[in-house]
């Protein structure tokens, strides 16, 4: 492994070629991806596309049958899931869930807690947080320790519109203070597309990434999104080299291809 | 008080001490049935130990260990449910059981003491076992407890924190068989996994954390054993299932909280 650079612009996670192979399927095929200090890259994808596959490769829960990975030290990633699913039957307050992870004093947990908002949660029960309540709980956890990147799992399941906003709004800003790079899975494309610095699209395989807007006015996007989704969201179109099938195979057939 | 009544209420206050904790992690973990599998398992290992003249409790720990060990790898297959799994294996282990105790040859087990238990019948020697195995048990969860918490409550998060998982489980079936071993002669085995569950969960509506609830499980254990010894006495009840009677009132009773 080579060791990650350091410096403005450091690269903190970098998949090459990563493949992982389940029961004989490739639910990821030679994903390659890199994530920078200061940037918000945003990864999006169908049901099955094999985003949480690829978050769970990128921390290590995963290994990959195939493809290096390289991230930085230890301790320098933190992971925000989707949701706890704790047991009723367990009692457990923010604060004891805090110190379960880090044990500090009750004023490093408040300021972690306060940088999102969510300050006046310490000795609420785990079990009476809403869903927007949660994720700034955890992302207050995945802080304390001053990651150098965030990975958060769809952090807007179960959250509405408007909390959904907030909490783009509230990641850019952690993103800013904390100079570290995120990765996120998301599905709320039109928010995605404001708030994030890359697109992926995966579908096992990378479809395409760039910029929020070149993404969105890619064909492989209207593609796996739907056209009127894609017509809302881009304003041009672009050339493009390949065409989905009904699995996400690749078809190289230009017949099919939106012209702009 | 007649020594055999002291020896009970030192042997069940023993077991309750070392369930109340790792009852709730079994709640915790909606593990109940994977409990009852293994007490199940229990039985396979009486015969086993009648069979190879080795010590019952050692007998009952190995194939209760080796019975969960099982379990959870067939439950990573994930081709049936965990619960399809652990209903084939609780009951072959048991049949398993019922045949080899019935190959014995001239061996006379009462077998019912073996499925309702027999506190009254605990020896000294009984009592250093549970003395001694919980001062380990209790040192050996403490040990691990930050872990399997952790996992407990969520395990990706745990992974990424660090946290050995295989070691951290193995362990935690390792006392989880050994509490099964040494609580068969005071309930049964049918029972077994009734002292786990019944004094966590009234446990639960006295406490707001984790470390609360567990010591409150054995707070409920102790007067289960208290109360249930009295009743089993003075109504000339059997022991385990009244143990488990005064479990089940105090857990009603907390449903009247709040």
């Amino acid at each position: 492994m080579s060791p990650v650079q350091p410096g403005p612009g450091q690269t903190l996670l970098s998949l090459q070629n990563v493949s992982v192979i389940r029961r004989g399927e490739r639910i990821l095929d030679q994903v390659s991806l890199t994530v920078q200090r200061g940037e918000i890259v945003t990864l999006i994808g169908p049901n099955g596309s094999g985003k949480s596959t690829l978050v769970k490769t990128a921390l290590g829960l995963i290994k990959p049958d195939n493809g290096k990975i390289v991230r930085g030290p230890r301790g320098s990633m933190a992971y925000v899931p989707q949701s706890m699913g704790i047991d009723e039957t367990l009692p457990i307050t923010v604060q004891r869930f805090f110190r379960l992870h880090n044990r500090a004093d009750r004023a490093t947990y408040v300021a972690a807690l306060e940088q999102t908002g969510a300050a006046h949660l310490i000795d609420t029960s785990m079990h009476h947080l809403s869903g927007g309540e949660m994720r700034r709980v955890l992302l207050a956890r995945a802080i304390i320790r001053k990651p150098a990147l965030l990975i958060l799992d769809e952090p807007t399941a179960g959250v509405d519109i408007g909390g959904q906003a907030a909490l783009y709004t509230l990641i850019q800003h952690l993103r800013d203070k904390l100079q570290c790079g995120v990765l996120l899975v998301s599905h709320d494309l039109h928010i995605v597309m404001a708030a994030t610095d890359r697109v992926v699209c995966l579908n096992r395989h990378l479809c395409c990434s760039g910029s929020p807007e070149s993404v969105s006015q890619s064909p492989e996007f209207a593609n796996l999104f739907g056209d009127s989704l894609a017509r809302e969201l881009a304003v041009y179109h672009h050339h493009h080299d390949h065409e989905h099938g009904l699995h996400g195979e690749i078809c190289h057939d230009k017949t099919h291809a939106p012209h702009g | 008080m007649d020594e055999f009544i002291l020896r009970a209420l030192l042997g069940g206050a023993g077991i309750a001490i070392i369930s109340g904790p790792l009852g709730c992690l079994v709640v915790w973990q909606r593990m109940s049935y994977f409990g009852a599998a293994l007490s199940h398992a229990a039985l396979l290992g009486i015969a086993l130990g009648f069979l190879f003249q080795i010590n019952l409790k050692l007998a009952i720990l190995g194939v209760t260990l080796i019975t969960s060990l099982l379990l959870m790898g067939l439950q990573h297959t994930r081709q049936y449910s965990s619960d399809t799994i652990l209903g084939v294996l609780a009951h072959l282990t048991l049949a398993l059981g019922m045949i080899v105790l019935s190959l014995l040859p001239g061996v006379r087990i009462d077998l019912l003491a073996y499925l309702f238990g027999d506190i009254l019948s605990i020896s000294w020697q009984d009592i250093f076992w549970i003395a001694a195995g919980g001062v380990v048990v209790l040192a050996t969860l403490a040990l691990i407890w930050r872990s399997i918490l952790s996992l407990t409550l969520h395990r990706e998060l745990a992974l990424v924190d660090g946290i050995n998982e295989s070691r951290t489980r193995l362990i935690y079936l390792l006392l989880l068989s050994f509490i099964i071993a040494i609580s068969m002669q005071l309930v049964g085995v049918l029972l077994i996994v009734s002292l786990l569950i019944i004094p966590a969960a009234t446990a639960r509506k006295f406490s707001n954390s984790p470390e609360m609830m567990a010591l409150m499980a054995i707070v409920f254990g102790l007067f289960s054993v208290a109360f249930g010894l009295w009743g089993s006495l003075y109504f000339d009840t059997p022991a385990g299932p009244s143990i488990v009677l005064a479990a089940s009132i105090l857990f009603v009773m907390s449903l009247l909280k709040r």
